[in-house]
């Protein structure tokens, strides 16, 4: 890794961007690894700007799309929550980097929630990149003990009668909720 | 998802090991030594305390969506009907006494 890394100096002569202001540690560790790795031949910059590119293009927008075909097609809904895999496919959406895809149906009694414990599991190709709010602790600890409390603070207050299920995506699973369609939407 | 893998079956009571070690557990720590049902067994899958260290993740581990009660875990009110689902390896896994 060269001196230039560091916070405060020069934009670099070897190819790419580097941030101007003070990196952590995790950043000049990630940075110092693509040098190398470039460096070294294993991989080019070429091959991050793609990989950048690929992970980008995934957005909610692929859920959402999903969320209102399930909607308003029935059939569809069907197969989604057969085979959520194949109705990605049937979408255009490239869900194969999932283990194992699981789709949790809302009803007016069972609300689902998901979260993960450890770290990020995220539905990516479906939602894209997690948002910060969903790796911090804040949110890895009150969505298990606190679930009502965190729904509150989204907008949304639940009837003592209805049940909640946090799904904490411990493992291979990656669950998208489908949610319940807004009265007041139907045709 | 292979459905009839591994020992338990939907509705069977399991605890969870009251156990720490170091390495890549994927069981969190707050559903340590506490009991449960299954709710559905999810197959055979690759083990992440392996694959995390570069090796082969075999044999591999049925994996399990285990339920608990909400009120079991945290002690203290909450909606009485609410759950915490967990996906949960077998070898993490004892019959519920």
């Amino acid at each position: 890794m060269s001196e230039g890394h560091d916070a405060g100096q020069t934009p670099q002569d070897h190819g790419h961007e580097h941030p101007k202001h003070e990196l952590s540690h995790y950043a000049k560790r990630i940075y110092a690894i693509r040098d190398l790795l470039i460096e070294k031949g294993v991989i080019t910059d070429k091959d991050i700007q793609c990989q950048i590119e690929y992970q980008e293009a995934r957005s909610p927008a692929n859920g959402a799309n999903l969320v209102a075909r399930a909607w308003v097609d029935p059939a569809f809904k069907a197969r989604l929550i057969d085979d959520p895999k194949a109705a990605c496919a049937e979408m255009g959406i490239d869900a194969t980097s999932i283990n194992e895809f699981v789709v949790l149906e809302n009803t007016e009694k069972v609300r689902h929630m998901v979260v993960c414990t450890l770290c990020s599991c995220y539905p990516r190709p479906i939602l894209g990149r997690p948002p910060d709010w969903y790796k911090s602790f804040n949110y890895r600890q009150r969505a298990v003990n606190d679930p009502r409390g965190v729904m509150r603070e989204f907008g949304l207050v639940l009837p003592d009668d209805v049940e909640v299920r946090i799904h904490d995506s411990t493992a291979d699973i990656r669950y998208l909720v489908l949610p319940l369609r807004p009265k007041g939407t139907e045709d | 998802m292979n459905l009839r893998a591994g020992k338990y079956r939907a509705g069977d009571r399991v605890t969870v090991k009251l156990e720490d070690r170091p390495g890549h557990i994927r069981t969190p720590w707050y559903i340590r030594g506490k009991s449960g049902w299954i709710e559905r067994v999810y197959g055979e899958f690759l083990n992440p305390e392996s694959l995390a260290y570069g090796r082969d993740g075999l044999p591999r581990r049925t994996l399990y969506l285990v339920a608990f009660n909400q009120a079991d875990i945290w002690g203290k009110s909450v909606g009485a009907k609410d759950k915490v689902l967990v996906d949960i390896y077998e070898h993490w896994l004892d019959p519920a006494a």
